[in-house]
């Protein structure tokens, strides 16, 4: 069996851009849908893809979500450059965020963003550079044990 | 043979609520209910279908609704959605009530009504 990538789309995200935020999250979800990934795997992508959207969104100035899809697996690789992660260790906590108060005004903020994502993903990477910006390199596996 | 499932023009009636955008879309049913201000939280948590209650009013609303498959959004407290946030919900369809009761109130009635959070 082949591991090369079977689809591979890249989507642009811009920080501060509330409006359009989400938009590759559901495009995502859509094209899994399409490709008939089981429906477990798309909820678990669709909240780790809006997660990761939105930290890009509210920290950094731009980024961008590439998605893989292999025959094993899917691959999410969430790329930014803004001010990064001082320390991961913090914001991996649950309920830890740096979050400004009109982001919490409007319901961001909660803490859950990372953890989220890390409870979502099979396979969690995460390297930040404070002052340069964030990558994020989720797997999900199609077949064998997977997160329920 | 009766049909029971609840729709969104049902709970327009019992909670008296007011249709900001949408009324082509009022004949959608409903499977449940989620009430909740952290957008974490509703993407985490809701399931769709929900109707889901807030008192958030931007932009992003449609995209987690949009995301989760809900019903659609109450806002409540007597909010209105930003600009923005119509014309979001315009593009994606998404139907956008809203009520000057508080969320408490709210919630009480679409629970008498049959709408649970739980399922």
């Amino acid at each position: 069996m082949s591991t090369v990538a079977v689809l591979s789309q890249t989507f642009n995200i811009k920080g501060g851009d509330f409006v359009n935020a989400g938009e590759p999250a559901c495009k995502i979800r859509n094209i899994l849908r399409e490709i008939g990934i089981n429906a477990n795997v798309i909820r678990r992508v669709a909240i780790a893809a809006y997660e990761a959207e939105m930290n890009v969104v509210m920290y950094a100035r731009q980024g961008e979500i590439r998605l893989k899809i292999t025959p094993h697996k899917i691959l999410l690789e969430i790329e930014d450059t803004g001010q990064g992660i001082e320390d991961i260790t913090l914001a991996m906590q649950p309920g830890y965020s740096t979050a400004t108060e009109e982001m919490r005004e409007m319901g961001f903020g909660a803490g859950m963003g990372l953890p989220n994502i890390k409870k979502n993903s099979d396979i969690f990477n995460i390297h930040s550079t404070h002052g340069k910006g964030t990558r994020l390199k989720l797997t999900f596996k199609l077949n064998g044990k997977t997160k329920k | 043979m009766i049909d029971s499932k609840i729709y969104i023009s049902d709970i327009i009636k019992a909670g008296n609520l007011q249709v900001i955008y949408g009324e082509h879309l009022t004949k959608r049913a409903i499977k449940g209910g989620y009430a909740s201000d952290l957008l974490s939280d509703v993407i985490g948590n809701s399931k769709a279908d929900d109707i889901w209650v807030t008192l958030q009013g931007h932009p992003n609303i449609i995209a987690v609704a949009k995301l989760k498959e809900l019903a659609g959004i109450i806002i409540v407290n007597g909010r209105r959605p930003e600009a923005d946030t119509l014309n979001k919900a315009k593009a994606e369809d998404i139907i956008i009530l809203s009520s000057n009761l508080p969320a408490f109130e709210i919630i009480g009635k679409l629970y008498a009504f049959g709408i649970s959070g739980l399922r």
